[in-house]
């Protein structure tokens, strides 16, 4: 199959796992819905007398049947779950479809695009894998919400061509180095989403609906904790390991000081910073969840950000379809020229 | 659980990270106090969170505002943009931010609070290693992690028993007066204080690197007649750290006998290099065996503790120049710098100072491709280059003359031509004078200047060569760092405790606690563990059991 059947075709996934991230939305709204319906049918029930009166198969809303609704919403939460799963399953197709795209096949990570729909794939993946462990289900609104949001971003701003990697982008060390950034970005991304709940629900004084549904406040810092206590050591090996092994065969120093690593290091900084507060400090709660969301912040004003930010970055895919940075001197004129190479000779020998 | 006596909480779950934290200055002040009290702050935990903040914070400016190491050209725009503030910039220091006072003395605070934390932490920690597990509180059930029951067994059946089954659960275990008193999860502070530590080690290779070590570059045309010898005086720039000895320049000297570019031809990305490589001869050593190397991007080479990078690459114009007198006055390959990285439209400079009876400056452009441009309606515009391959190069060079400058000897960019004394020469209708030649051709020069031959094409590459002592330094403390992280934050430190006591009815009454010490502990795996322990004493005995687990509250 030619590549540019597989880039078709990964188009058409991507696609095809928007659409199920879309259902999955629908039907943990449609389950947020029925609960609230339930909530408010159940106050009726109570306050009325007639409960008892067992409700036909279409009870509607407003029904007296107390039962009905929260089955429904269960089943409705279920097939949430279930969408998103064969979602995810689409989404890996599509990136292994955009990787066998390039010629010759590659790593799916080239440009904002790519990146984008892996970094997506990621949240979606730790989410549907947390379920399996932890009792974290309630949080399929928010994720599927994220990730249809952002797949649409990446679909309509950030699409571009299929091209080969640059030289400097083709190393293992890239391999090693864009997964574990992209899988910590995920663990972050669903701390952060956790503690924007911590927050709205320490907000509320007598939540309900969703805010109901979702577990105790206790239990919202706690797994944020988690997500970040497992994203930590992950990005630490990304930025701090791999990417200067990387940075030093590319570009010959190991640490540049270039934009895209100096936020890197703002973001480890700060989330060392959140682990401290919490270890040390005893930030709990809302403290320690606007600190990761800062931390989120700068996690993400770095991977998409400083690409429209700054114009000094050495990592290439943060320039589209931009020359090979690192192999072709950057220059700007003529006489700078001169300064950027740094060559100043007395006499006319340039050097032999 | 409410009536837990605040203070015995905070005894149990006492960590030797606790007992630093900020202190109010006392009011009897001696330097002696006030240098202790200094000292108290400095290391307590809130500054070393204030540090970690205030670091974030100040490496953002470095990212908005070009930096001097990073990209010298950036900073000059800047500073001709800007004019009004660059100075005070310049007096902050914001043009070479990780390098400023400020952000040092940021991060040297931060290491000196590390260091001054860490160390007494050792000693903690050590003495932690060698005491017993605490001994059980009196009121066991009172903590939140608690249960008990009764049972016919006599209590020391039950605690023998609660001895063994701890201990085949690794914890470490006393006997205490009525009770088991056991703890686990050492290696939870062994970690923390292992993490702390390699940042310092870390901290210690960067420094080494940057204070030791240097990074040059030169441009080198190709061909065995152009070699490189690994000394200051063949380097076109240079930067070394503050501490640097030139006798640890390794005596390796080679040169580029090939360099190969695949040119993508098609595709979205045509015009595209793909994949350079410089074939390298080299020698470790003056008279050594001469061996080969594939330098490519991403593959460096190393001689000792140097690598050797391929950072670029561009054409070489060969022009000859004959003067008036029909002499050769200038012969050879010149360096032409890419104005384009897609096209390798270059620009660059040939000097004649010697020419007779008139200097001679060339200036002007190289296309590798060359073609016109033409505008929607197909009229001709300028002249471009389509590609970076050279498939069909034209040098087109405008004529200088008069003083060029060079005969002086004072300092000049072999780039640049200087043009202050100098007269461009023109055509009888008043236009510019222009070459543009192909490969063998040669034109003569008006006014009895001589003559202008294009012989062919040489290539360069530009070569960074660099030495960072301590980078594997650097290197290992983090890899060790992250180890003693995931120990910090998955190690989860506990204590338990069994007490088994004669009733007046003749019965036991078994008490068994758990305290958890970790930042992250899971109710469910305390209560599962402490279940797992119960049913373990259990065992084969007819018992009661009362629980009364609690949350933590
Ligand atoms: C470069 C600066 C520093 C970094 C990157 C850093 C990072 C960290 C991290 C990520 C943790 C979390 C590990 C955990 O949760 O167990 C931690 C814990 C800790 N750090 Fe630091 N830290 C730094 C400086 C300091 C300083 C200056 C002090 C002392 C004043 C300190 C004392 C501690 C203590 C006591 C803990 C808690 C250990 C526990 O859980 O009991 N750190 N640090």
């Amino acid at each position: 199959m030619s590549d540019k059947w597989w880039e078709v075709f990964s188009y058409e996934a991507v696609i095809g796992a928007a659409v199920l991230y879309f259902l999955a939305m629908l039907a943990y709204f449609f389950e947020l819905a029925s609960l609230r319906t339930a909530s408010r049918t159940s106050e009726l029930a109570t306050v009325g007398a007639s409960a008892g009166v067992p409700g036909g198969a279409g009870a509607a809303d407003g029904d007296v049947d107390v039962e009905g609704p929260s089955r429904r919403s269960e089943v409705a939460g279920r097939l949430g779950l279930v969408l998103t799963a064969f979602a995810v399953v689409v989404h890996l197709v599509a990136l292994v479809a955009r990787g066998l795209a390039a010629d010759p096949d590659r790593v799916p990570w080239g440009n904002m695009y790519e990146f984008t729909i892996s970094g997506t794939f990621v949240v979606a993946l730790i989410f549907v894998l947390a379920t399996f462990r932890i009792d974290i289900e309630w949080l399929g609104p928010l994720v599927t919400t994220f990730v249809v949001a952002a797949l649409m971003a990446a679909f309509l701003a950030l699409d571009d061509a299929v091209l080969p990697l640059p030289d400097a982008l083709n190393s293992p060390w890239l391999v090693i180095h864009v997964v574990s950034a992209v899988i910590s970005t995920g663990a972050f991304t669903i701390g952060a989403l956790l503690s924007v709940l911590y927050l709205v629900k320490a907000r509320s004084a007598n939540p309900t609906g969703y805010l109901a549904r979702i577990p105790d406040l206790k239990v919202l810092d706690r797994l944020s904790y988690r997500m970040h206590a497992f994203g930590f050591p992950v990005w630490t090996f990304a930025v701090l390991i791999t990417g200067p092994i990387w940075a030093h065969q590319a570009w010959g120093a190991y640490w540049n000081w270039d934009p895209k690593e100096v936020w890197a290091f703002i973001t480890w900084v700060v989330y060392a910073a959140y682990l401290h507060a919490r270890a040390t400090a005893g930030w709990r709660g809302r403290n320690a969840a606007l600190l990761a969301l800062v931390g989120a912040a700068t996690l993400w004003f770095n991977f998409i950000g400083i690409n429209f930010f700054s114009s000094s970055s050495q990592h290439s895919y943060a320039e589209g379809a931009a020359q090979e940075r690192s192999v072709v001197l950057r220059l700007a004129g003529p006489v700078e020229t001169a300064q950027e190479v740094g060559v100043v000779v007395g006499a006319d020998d340039a050097r032999a | 659980m409410t009536d837990l006596q605040p203070d015995l909480q905070r005894d149990l779950g006492k960590r030797p990270s606790d007992d630093r934290q900020a202190t109010p200055l006392p009011n009897d002040l001696t330097a002696r106090e006030l240098g202790r009290w200094t000292w108290r702050q400095l290391t307590s935990m809130r500054t070393a969170l204030v540090l970690l903040l205030l670091l974030a914070l100040a490496a953002i400016p470095g990212s908005v505002i070009p930096q001097e190491n990073i990209d010298s050209l950036a900073v000059s725009q800047w500073r001709d943009d800007h004019p009004r503030l660059a100075p005070i910039w310049d007096r902050l220091d914001l043009f070479s931010v990780y390098g400023s006072v400020w952000f040092s003395a940021i991060y040297i605070l931060l290491m000196v609070s590390l260091v001054g934390c860490i160390i007494p932490r050792l000693f903690v920690y050590a003495r932690a290693l060698r005491a017993r597990p605490p001994r059980a509180p009196r009121h066991l059930t009172r903590l939140p992690e608690s249960t008990s029951y009764t049972t016919d067994v006599a209590p020391e059946v039950v605690l023998t028993r609660a001895d063994d089954v701890l201990r085949t659960k690794r914890f470490r275990v006393a006997a205490g007066d009525d009770s088991v008193d056991a703890e686990r999860g050492y290696l939870r502070e062994a970690g923390n204080l292992v993490f702390h530590l390699a940042v310092i080690v870390v901290l210690v290779g960067v420094a080494a690197g940057s204070l030791f070590g240097y990074k040059g570059g030169v441009i080198m045309l190709n061909g065995e007649d152009y070699g490189f010898s690994n000394n200051l005086t063949q380097y076109d720039d240079f930067a070394p750290g503050s501490l640097f000895d030139p006798d640890v320049m390794e005596p390796f000297s080679f040169s580029i006998t090939d360099f190969e570019v695949d040119w993508l031809t098609e595709g979205d990305r045509a015009g595209m290099a793909r994949e350079f490589v410089a074939k390298l001869a080299y020698e470790t050593e003056p008279g050594g065996e001469t061996k080969t190397y594939d330098l490519k991007v991403n593959h460096p080479l190393t001689i000792g503790g140097t690598d050797i990078f391929l950072i670029g690459h561009g054409y070489a114009p060969v022009i000859t120049i004959r003067d008036g007198e029909g002499n050769v006055t200038k012969s050879g390959p010149v360096v032409f710098l890419p104005i384009n990285g897609q096209t390798f439209e270059s620009f660059g400079v040939v000097k004649a100072p010697f020419a007779k009876p008139g200097q001679i400056g060339l200036e002007g452009t190289f296309y590798p491709t060359f073609a016109m441009g033409r505008d929607a309606d197909g009229n001709l515009t300028m002249p471009a280059s389509l590609f970076g391959e050279a498939l069909d190069p034209l040098v087109s060079l405008s004529l200088w003359t008069g003083d060029i400058g060079v005969d002086d000897g004072s300092a000049q960019s072999v780039y640049v031509l200087d043009k202050a004394e100098a007269t461009q020469v023109v055509k009888d209708d008043g236009q510019p004078f222009r070459m543009d030649l192909r490969p063998g051709e040669s034109v003569t020069l008006p006014d009895g200047l001589g003559t202008v031959t294009f012989d062919g094409l040489q290539r360069w590459n530009k070569i960074q060569i660099s030495r960072s002592p301590g980078s594997l330094v650097a290197l290992g403390g983090v890899v060790v760092a992250l180890i003693g992280l995931l120990g910090s934050l998955f190690v989860r430190p506990r204590r338990m405790w069994v007490r088994a006591r004669r009733q007046d009815d003749g019965t036991t009454l078994v008490e068994v606690a758990r305290l958890d010490r970790s930042s992250g502990g899971d109710p469910e795996d305390g209560a599962a563990e402490l279940e797992a322990v119960v049913a373990a004493l259990q065992e084969d005995t007819d018992t009661r059991t009362d629980s009364n687990r609690k949350d933590e509250s």
